[in-house]
């Protein structure tokens, strides 16, 4: 218990709850269903890319490509369903956007595990290759309708409710892809060897190297496996917005980052637990969504979210910083 | 010394002491050094000449290379802001958001002063005021960068991804969103000529050749160098890092302040999301210039050599491709490839080389 109270998740979960406790007694809107399921909805494809993003910041690596991949698989789905007049499940557009994403992730896998390219320079490079190729070779049309199938995803409800007003509003279903994800992530991190190396790679490579892992397998995993998490994510998008716009998400990268530093992964490797990062999505999106409702002007909201990354990295590195200064002044005693 | 094989670890000490051996085999160096700017050098002139051949009628032109002087200004100014800070093993990503901001409070700073019906000397002394207080919001900007990394000592992406949401949000609250316009006596700045040269040129000029006399001959540039290969080296050799690291992101800010007050000259609007993919842009620039991204290593001369090798190639290509729609995006593709073709060839020949000296024997 005591060592609870000192983790990140603790400090995150109570700047959270007074955030939200805070909202509630200005606006009482917030505690409404109808926005609860607002609030969750918008975080399922964030939530989504935050797991991404959680595997690769703990192997000691950074993603800033996979909001071009989400919006190459989700852009290119929608194109392949139209051009075959598909109108089945959502479950075969998931599967064929995964599929787009895995194939990207493991471009991004390639330059990175065999020629050792810092993983920021390599997904920046990424992210301009992928979206320039949208773009100028497969489409740069705006979609504005989508498939039946993920249509009719789109309206699905896991649970509906008729507000005092009278309209209907419900769970939207995807909330159960976020689940299962989260889960896998979770188990795949904490049980299996493939996280266990993960984690190692991150700590130290070169450690992990010696304690004989396969450094350039488990990074084929992570890049493909976060490629795969975006076209899921990316397709999930689409069909919420019920549009194709081969413009969006590329440019939200860093908030997703931001959630998932705010949720006390440790930017150098080795450090991150799912637990935190829910914690930190729940915090960007409440804060993205919910400020307008305590009176903060939107245009003030990116100062407000700047500020919040800028304690929110802070307080740990200099925690970091101290401790090592202890460090070496016992070494010297 | 198994130390020497991990040469691209980050957290690997082994790395800064490689390289600071090298840095006093100094004829090796220089050689190296030579002989990526001769690489760099040949590819410059060699697209120079394709896109010559393939349109001798437009390409080759006076007007073209007005042009592109005036294009290739702004980004090779941020291109050097960037390559000071990852020379310190740092990288800046909120340069873009400081010119934004530099601009957006300039354009304010000269609308009010230097209205419709105000004297000359007036307007004059409001585009001095607002160059001052320009160049001072991006010192200011670069300090609070400095001081997040050095005395706070979170990681320089993330301190600068912090400050440059920060940064945008200013630039929105200010703004409310829209765009402002500057005056036109600002314009001449961003699109006037001296005996035919774009003046954006001349800043840049300007600001290479100082650049490149402050890295090679001041203390400032050999305690940036040694800083950045080798930190723990260069505090043990008496280097108060935390102040150069202050003050090579608050030179760093002032530059990319800088190239906000060209931008509000040449276009003469300024708005908190103009031109996001700026950083990524300066980032292709110092990389293709030789800036070691793991820091120590990379010179000015490179990155203004890289500079016009892109800005023949884009121009080349937006040259080409006029007719079909998307040039824009096939650029954006394009660069994506050459950052990534770019670094994979560093990354084999630095291996090449690697692979050489150990075969080498040692002298007994």
């Amino acid at each position: 218990m005591k060592k609870f109270l000192r983790t990140n998740e603790f400090y995150v979960a109570i700047i959270l709850i007074l955030l939200c406790v805070f909202i509630g007694i200005k606006s009482p809107i917030f505690f409404s269903l109808q926005n609860v399921f607002d609030l969750l909805r918008s975080s399922i494809t964030m939530g989504i890319f935050a797991m991404g993003t959680l595997i690769v910041i703990v192997s000691g690596g950074f993603d800033v490509s996979f909001t071009a991949i989400a919006i190459s698989s989700m852009y290119i789905t929608i194109k392949i369903l139209f051009a075959i007049n598909y109108e089945g499940s959502f479950l075969v557009a998931m599967i064929i956007s995964a599929v787009i994403g895995l194939l990207m992730g493991l471009i991004n896998a390639s330059i990175i595990g065999f020629f050792r390219i810092p993983t920021l320079i390599a997904t920046l490079g990424t992210q301009s290759l992928f979206h320039g190729f949208l773009l100028f070779f497969i489409g740069s049309k705006y979609i504005n309708n989508v498939p039946d199938g993920m249509l009719r995803f789109s309206r699905s409800n896991l649970i509906t409710t008729v507000t005092p007003s009278g309209a209907i509003t419900g769970l939207q279903s995807g909330i159960l892809i976020l689940v299962a994800i989260v889960v896998i992530v979770y188990l795949l991190l904490k049980y299996t060897m493939i996280g266990r190396n993960i984690y190692a790679l991150g700590g130290s490579r070169e450690a992990a190297e010696r304690a004989g892992i396969n450094v350039i397998r488990t990074q084929f995993f992570i890049y493909g496996f976060v490629g795969m998490l975006a076209g899921i994510g990316g397709i999930i998008h689409g069909a919420h917005y019920k549009q194709g716009n081969p413009f969006d998400l590329v440019g939200t990268e860093l908030n997703t980052i931001a959630a998932v530093v705010l949720g006390g992964a440790l930017v150098t490797g080795g450090r991150g637990t799912v637990l935190g990062t829910l914690l930190g999505v729940a915090l960007v999106v409440v804060m993205n969504n919910s400020l307008i409702l305590i009176g903060v002007p939107s245009e003030w909201q990116k100062v407000v979210l700047g500020i919040i990354l800028i304690i929110g990295t802070g307080i740990p590195a200099y925690q970091n910083m101290q401790a090592a200064r202890r460090v070496k002044a016992n070494l010297a005693e | 010394m198994s130390d020497n094989n991990n040469h691209f670890d980050k957290n690997d000490n082994g790395n800064g002491k490689n390289s600071f051996q090298e840095r006093f085999n100094a004829t090796r160096f220089l050689k190296i050094q030579d002989w990526n700017l001769m690489r760099l050098f040949l590819i410059t002139v060699g697209i120079f000449i394709v896109m010559s051949l393939l349109m001798p009628t437009k390409f080759p032109r006076v007007l073209n290379f007005q042009s592109m002087g005036f294009q290739m200004s702004e980004i090779g100014i941020l291109g050097i802001a960037m390559a000071l800070a990852m020379i310190t093993g740092g990288i800046d990503l909120s340069l873009n958001s400081v010119a934004n901001l530099t601009g957006i409070l300039c354009s304010v700073i000269l609308t009010r002063l230097a209205g419709p019906n105000v004297a000359e000397p007036q307007v004059g002394l409001a585009v001095f005021l607002a160059i001052v207080i320009g160049l001072a919001v991006g010192i200011v900007c670069g300090l609070l960068n400095g001081f997040l990394i050095a005395y706070v000592g979170i990681p320089a992406m993330l301190a600068t991804l912090g400050s440059m949401t920060l940064f945008t949000g200013f630039a929105f609250v200010i703004t409310k969103g829209t765009g402002f316009f500057g005056i036109e006596a600002f314009q001449k700045i961003g699109n006037g000529y001296v005996a035919g040269i774009p003046i954006p040129l001349i800043i840049f000029a300007a600001v290479a050749v100082i650049m490149i006399v402050v890295m090679n001959n001041s203390s400032f540039g050999l305690k940036l160098y040694l800083l950045g290969s080798n930190p723990k080296a260069s505090i043990f050799s008496g280097i108060d890092n935390k102040k150069v690291l202050l003050r090579t992101y608050a030179l760093s800010g002032m530059l990319a302040a800088l190239a906000g007050i060209v931008i509000l000259g040449r276009t003469n609007s300024a708005n908190p999301d103009y031109g996001a993919s700026y950083v990524l842009q300066a980032l292709l620039i110092a990389v293709l210039g030789g800036v070691n991204v793991n820091g120590g290593f990379g010179k000015i001369l490179g990155l203004v050599l890289a500079v016009f090798s892109l800005q023949f190639l884009s121009t080349g290509l937006n040259m080409l491709l006029f007719r079909s729609p998307g040039a824009n995006f096939f650029k954006m593709f394009s660069w994506g490839a050459l950052i990534i073709l770019f670094m994979i060839i560093n990354v084999v020949s630095e291996r090449r080389k690697q692979r050489a000296s150990i075969k080498k024997p040692k002298p007994a």
